[in-house]
């Protein structure tokens, strides 16, 4: 049966039909329905651990008794997961290890656009990278029987585009999951499992003798192919890129790699055998070019395809024209002046409890710290009340930084709460340890809103649908040693605004948790508010809290009723009370 | 098989998806190779979204290149026009006649153009233009949320191809209880289609 699956949902059923049985992640856009969608199957485990390098460990863990585990995360993710990884590529594993990591070229929804192909050069594992969602439900099965052969974890490269693409998959009736051939246990072999430096060093040799014969392994792969075509041209290229390469350059020669580490040097040496001139198109770094420049192959690739962003067939096709490869087109589409159109920037959502956070922050002119989820928003003009914001849990450490070396001035951290569970906790521990006197915010919305509403300590459910006890972080707090801690509705205006005025002056390290439930996730909705223009006086307090559904109008503002979820936040800093509930008369009602 | 490149152009809780969804799998229905590209994680915060729907014989890329759109539906008019690049003189274009303003329309900083700005701004392109009451026929039926479908019924007048498919895909993938309203918008919406095309 054909069935249209997005990359990650195939994924998903790639990892149920090859006998996954344990599955581990932190959500992380583009990486996250793929366990959205795996936790769905029966007969499965699958859990939000609290950050990736949780999630690897629990991978590990059941791969080392046997069984066979799934783990995925979005390249950042890679970076707080890199300790795991190192120590795992040396110990190997009884069972089966795949690590699906995501990257994000153009940044669609992160901080950076790391290649994350170095890590598998650099912690020497094997690397897959399918090119569409078929290949992605069968790469978790190839990348599996690598790890179980070879002793090995197994990366499969993704990418948003094909993450978030949708095509053609061929599904089974009825699915049957592959059994394990034998049952789970764990065998204790130290030598293989604690990394000690004397065993460690037995451990190393091991793994260059496992490169060595994966890269024979990857002469014969199905995985890579060399596709025939004219002598001209031969495309080197893997993932997503290949679709958009095979539409430029119909009639080379392709070389399409469905395992990007390590190398195929025969197929390579091949494929230029057979053509005049070898060019390599990948996105981002030139990860294959170099490798192919090294063998004195003389190839093209970054000095035609830019090394920033993502690859569409628009661009590949300019640029192969620009360097002479294809010919242009005969009458091209004319150019058109592109008028001023305005943009259309994410915003924080009508109803979102942080806005009254942010808002209270920029009353107090706070010099903030901020951190990654949706509440990075509150950078954004006009709110304008975040200044740093590099990656998860960084704003405690920072903030604690900045007070040290002696700017202490109304300085603030802001981390969500599954952020704070991911990576704030130890740098909170720090502060209170290092006589820190910095004020720390907990943006609590009980829930992971950005990627989609995953559960996380504080939601009171897990992944599996099951109910788990909440950690209360104004209790974890305390328990730290924090004695000044306070936990308040960010809608509740003038208690936000005192609170956060008397933690700045305070001298001892503070706390304080802004706890409002994210309306996307409860949906709870109250009627639209409207606006009385004649007690609007213009003073543009309402505009200012960045609300989607209040627009400036001739005399005053009006509200989208359409848009509007009733949260009230701007009847409760209008100072003219012009803005208030629908009364009968067709007037506001405070 | 002629290949077809579609273009949708919305704002985040419009529905775009969802359309793109159907359209995706009315080609998959229909015996094409298809494909469907978007890019959310944003988009559920008033963000813009667009979603690339192809179908042919063998599609490769997932994304419809610029220049080489077939269709541009436009969910809401200053979005459509945003993809005015993805046009040539073939292309037909297809908007909803709704606008959303942006956060800086609001705060008055920028203004929003007109509908004869959008419209002679996306015509350089292409003469096939044609505004949809999408929402406004959603409306009467009792849901503005069912633009989308209506855009889908115009846009069926045009592209063609079994009706049934097209009704039995959208009895699929929209929630039982809107079924029914969901088949009227789509007819409103080819009626549209076929007494402004004609």
């Amino acid at each position: 049966m054909k069935k249209i699956m997005s990359g990650n949902e195939a994924f998903a059923y790639g990892a149920y039909l090859a006998g996954i049985n344990v599955a581990a992640a932190y959500p992380g856009t583009p990486s996250t329905e793929i366990l959205d969608n795996f936790s769905k199957y029966s007969g499965v485990y699958a859990e939000w651990s609290t950050n990736e390098k949780v999630a690897l460990d629990v991978g590990i863990g059941a791969a080392y008794a046997g069984g066979r585990a799934l783990v995925t995360m979005k390249h950042v993710g890679m970076n707080v997961a890199a300790d795991s990884l190192f120590y795992i590529s040396y110990t190997g594993m009884k069972g089966g290890l795949v690590i699906i990591n995501a990257d994000d070229p153009s940044m669609h929804s992160s901080q950076n656009e790391q290649d994350n192909r170095h890590y598998a050069r650099f912690a020497k594992v094997p690397m897959l990278e399918p090119a569409d969602s078929e290949e992605a439900k069968q790469s978790v099965k190839a990348a599996l029987e690598i790890s179980e052969k070879f002793d090995t974890p197994v990366i499969i490269r993704t990418t948003t585009r094909l993450s978030h693409s949708l095509s053609i998959v061929e599904t089974e009736d009825e699915p049957v999951a592959e059994s394990l051939s034998e049952p789970v246990a764990f065998e204790r072999n130290p030598v293989k499992y604690v990394m000690v430096p004397a065993f460690a060093r037995q451990r190393h040799p091991v793994v260059e003798d496992r490169l060595k014969k994966l890269a024979v392994m990857a002469e014969t792969t199905a995985l890579n192919r060399i596709e025939p075509g004219d002598d001209e041209i031969g495309v080197i290229v893997s993932g997503v890129a290949y679709q958009y390469a095979r539409e430029v350059f119909p009639n080379a020669t392709f070389l399409k790699l469905g395992m990007v580490y390590p190398l195929p040097a025969g197929l390579i040496k091949e494929l230029a055998g057979r053509v005049k001139q070898v060019v390599v198109i990948e996105e981002l770094d030139p990860f294959i070019e170099e490798h192919v420049r090294l063998m004195g192959i003389p190839a093209r690739g970054k000095d035609i395809f830019p090394n920033i962003g993502e690859f569409n067939p628009g661009l590949l096709r300019r640029c192969a024209q620009e360097a002479g490869l294809i010919s242009a087109p005969v009458q091209s589409t004319p150019a058109v002046s592109v008028p001023q159109l305005p943009g259309r920037p994410p915003m924080l959502c009508p109803g979102c409890g942080h806005r009254g956070l942010f808002y209270a922050l920029q009353r107090v002119k706070a010099l903030v710290h901020g951190d990654i989820g949706c509440y990075t928003l509150g950078s954004a003009p006009p709110l304008s009340a975040m200044h740093t914001s590099g990656c998860m849990g960084a704003s405690i450490g920072v903030v604690h930084g900045v007070d040290k070396v002696g700017v202490k001035d109304r300085t603030v951290a802001v981390i969500g709460d599954s952020t704070f569970f991911h990576s704030g906790v130890a740098p909170l521990i720090n502060l209170h340890y290092n006589n820190g006197t910095s004020t720390v915010i907990v943006a609590d919305n009980r829930v992971t809103a950005m990627t989609g509403h995953q559960a996380n300590p504080g939601t009171g459910s897990t992944l599996m649908g099951i109910e788990s006890p909440v950690v209360k972080i104004d209790e974890l707090a305390r328990g730290i040693g924090f004695k000044k801690v306070d936990v308040v509705n960010p809608y509740d205006f003038k208690t936000m605004v005192d609170t956060i005025k008397d933690h700045l002056q305070s001298k001892e390290p503070s706390v304080i948790v802004a706890q409002y439930p994210c309306v996307l996730y409860k949906r709870e909705r109250k009627p639209a508010l409207v606006v009385d223009l004649e007690k609007c006086n213009e003073c543009g307090n309402c505009l200012r809290i960045a609300c989607s559904p209040i627009t400036k109008v001739e005399g005053g503002v009006s509200i989208n009723a359409a848009l509007c979820i009733g949260c009230g936040f701007c009847a409760t800093i209008c100072n003219q009370g012009a803005i208030g509930l629908p009364n009968r008369e067709g007037g506001t009602e405070q | 098989m002629k290949k077809i490149d579609f273009l949708m152009a919305g704002v985040g809780g419009q529905g775009t998806i969802l359309a793109s969804d159907i359209l995706v799998e009315v080609g998959l229905q229909m015996g094409y190779d298809a494909k469907k590209s978007e890019v959310h994680g944003m988009s559920q915060r008033g963000g813009t979204v667009e979603s690339h729907v192809r179908w042919g014989e063998k599609v490769y890329s997932p994304v419809v290149e610029k220049g080489k759109a077939d269709y541009l539906i436009g969910f809401e008019m200053l979005e459509a026009a945003r993809w005015t690049s993805y046009l040539n003189s073939d292309s037909a274009v297809l908007v909803n006649r709704f606008r959303i303003p942006p956060p800086s329309v609001n705060l008055g900083q920028t203004s929003y153009p007109t509908e004869q700005e959008l419209e002679d701004y996306i015509s350089t392109r292409t003469g096939q233009f044609q505004w949809v009451e999408g929402t406004a026929i959603a409306q009467e039926l009792g849901n503005p949320a069912m633009a989308g479908v209506v855009l889908l019924g115009a846009l069926f007048a045009r592209v063609g191809g079994a009706e049934d498919i097209w009704l039995n895909v959208i009895e699929q993938l929209v929630p039982i209880k809107f079924v029914e309203l969901n088949k009227q918008a789509f007819n409103k919406g080819r009626e549209f289609g076929l007494n402004t095309t004609a």
